[in-house]
């Protein structure tokens, strides 16, 4: 049986700041960040102490190749509904609490998205009349410079690491069919917009390796990074850099969902019998792309070659056989698995049959019917600015600007929701622990990370608790002792550490 | 925004539509369009006034 999926995104938030095109970025992520964070009452600083990020899930270590700084002088904050939120590179960064279902997962993606536009108004309260810091949800500055939206997902440790890329990479590349969030023209070297006027995903020019240890350049399609940030006996965390950061609630649920049925179907080893090999991932991930007719073909290494939709739905004919005989408990809660199976199959119907019938459904197909829509209203040619300028704004983040939020996009969460989960933690998960002992105890609590929260009772020396199972300190272990006990040094005491 | 909320309440009056979910799939492709007209007519009043400029400006360094 495979392991529950727990799961969860990062975001790297692109960044300018409208009235001072020449701003140093890394200043104004941090002085955005800082305008959430110094808002609030209390806060607590990111302990480092767990992270490797140089370590490979192939079973080697690099030393310092990792292109990685853990540069603890820029701001890093842990917030009280379990996320991270922290300058990374030259990119504000919001990473999602452990999540136990697709739909958790998406509800705290958008509450990422909450505390960056409440954060954008902050602000814009401290800087001079006429500038404000604005943030964008999208992965490219169409320029050649990409930034990340990684997903990460609890994967069984005893499954061997080859056979995991094996069975992921022909889903890998061709997923963004669906959850693509498109892109006008291309940054390809060679590839010019009148070439591709339009293509399915942020990311898929930037991609050079199938496997690799890379995030920053020479980017893999199946990441290595080895850092479960839990116990590294038992769990593997899966580090996805290959997404497009979406907008639509529907994209997101997909993407994750998607992901974490295949996971399960390999852990099961439900996927031996696929026969689908790439002979080059890496160009069918680009020629997939750059096709929003949906017909291109890539070559398979048995010499057949198959469209995207028909690799995905081998995909989704065996997850529907994968659900009768397995279940799916694995997605935490009764409602994601069968609503998966159900959308996964309208949507490939509907995009063998006319994309454009689900331009209130996914990002890219919302994005091309507005782009197409323009250039016929105004007669724009492919080298227009006002398409790139479309591409660009349909991901700001101000909700005044965003042409994402003027689509009449179908939604799966309410905003009464979303305001919630700003500042609570999912009751499901070692978050739960994290954001409550935050919420309770932000005086006494002197760093926190992925797997430990570290106390400063004021007496003792520091006191790190250690929570290095994602799917315990969940509301149901210790939401009655939370509540019962009246200081951190009585939790600590409690919990016998 | 309620210009297009009417578009969308009239359609589902009209008797031969039941359900949004259950409308044949050339009649959601039209309803799409017939919105989008009303979308490109905000798009016109929102986009970024010199999008030549705003589109160079747009550089992100330093990501993963």
């Amino acid at each position: 049986m495979s392991i529950p999926k727990v799961l969860g995104i990062e975001t790297e938030y692109g960044i300018v700041v409208a009235g001072a095109p020449d701003a140093n970025p890394i200043t104004t992520s941090s002085m955005l960040i800082n305008a959430y964070i110094s808002a609030l009452s209390e806060r607590v600083e990111w302990d480092f102490v767990d992270e490797s990020p140089g370590v490979d899930a192939r079973g080697f270590s690099l030393e310092g190749g990792s292109g990685i700084e853990l540069d603890t002088h820029l701001v890093n904050a842990v917030l009280t509904n379990g996320a991270r939120l922290y300058v990374d590179h030259a990119h504000p960064e919001y990473s999602s609490p452990e999540c136990i279902s697709p739909s958790q997962a998406l509800l705290y993606d958008k509450a990422g998205e909450e505390i960056v536009i409440r954060a954008m108004m902050n602000a814009k309260r401290l800087l001079p009349k006429g500038q404000e810091i604005v943030a964008y949800k999208n992965n490219s500055d169409r320029k050649g410079n990409s930034y990340g939206c990684h997903e990460n997902y609890l994967v069984d440790r005893s499954i061997p690491f080859q056979k995991v890329v094996a069975e992921l990479v022909p889903f890998f590349v061709t997923r963004q069919v669906i959850i693509g969030a498109g892109k006008v023209g291309s940054e390809f070297p060679g590839k010019s917009a009148s070439k591709v006027l339009f293509q399915l995903s942020q990311r898929a020019d930037f991609f050079e390796e199938e496997v690799g240890l890379e995030t920053t350049l020479k980017r893999p399609i199946i990441n290595t990074r080895d850092e479960p940030h839990s116990d590294g006996q038992r769990f593997r965390r899966l580090h996805v850099i290959l997404g497009d950061a979406n907008l639509s609630e529907t994209s997101t649920w997909l993407k994750l969902g998607l992901t974490a049925i295949v996971l399960a179907m390999i852990e099961d080893g439900f996927l031996e019998d696929l026969k689908i090999e790439l002979a080059d991932p890496v160009s069918s991930l680009r020629e997939i792309s750059w096709d929003p007719s949906l017909t291109q073909t890539v070559l398979l290494r048995d010499g057949r070659r198959l469209t995207a939709l028909e690799i995905q739905q081998a995909y989704l004919e065996h997850a529907i056989e994968h659900a009768e005989h397995y279940g799916m408990s694995y997605l935490g809660n009764d409602f994601d698995g069968p609503a998966l199976l159900a959308e996964w199959e309208r949507i490939l119907g509907a995009l063998e049959d006319d994309s454009m019938r689900l331009a209130d459904t996914l990002d890219w197909v919302a994005k091309w019917q507005v782009v197409q829509g323009y250039q016929q209203r105004h007669g724009a040619d492919s080298q227009d600015p006002r398409l790139a300028a479309i591409d660009l704004q349909y991901h700001d983040m101000r909700p005044q600007k965003s042409l994402f939020r003027r689509l009449p996009m179908r939604r799966r969460l309410e905003d009464m929701t979303i305001t919630t989960a700003v500042t609570n933690p999912p009751p499901d998960t070692r978050a739960y622990f994290r954001g409550t002992c935050l919420a309770r105890f932000p005086g006494s609590i002197a760093a926190a990370n992925w797997d430990s929260i570290i106390f400063d009772l004021g007496t003792d020396p520091l006191r790190r608790v250690p929570m290095m199972d994602p799917l315990r300190g969940t509301e149901g272990h210790v939401g009655e002792l939370l509540r019962r006990v009246k200081s951190a040094a009585e939790l600590v005491e409690a919990l016998g550490s | 925004m309620a210009e297009r909320e009417q578009v969308r309440k009239s359609s589902s009056n009209r008797e031969d539509v039941v359900e949004e979910e259950a409308a044949p799939s050339t009649e959601r492709s039209e309803q799409l369009k017939a919105e989008l007209d009303d979308i490109l007519d905000e798009i016109d009043e929102v986009l970024e006034d010199n999008a030549e400029e705003f589109v160079r400006n747009y550089v992100q360094k330093g990501g993963q």
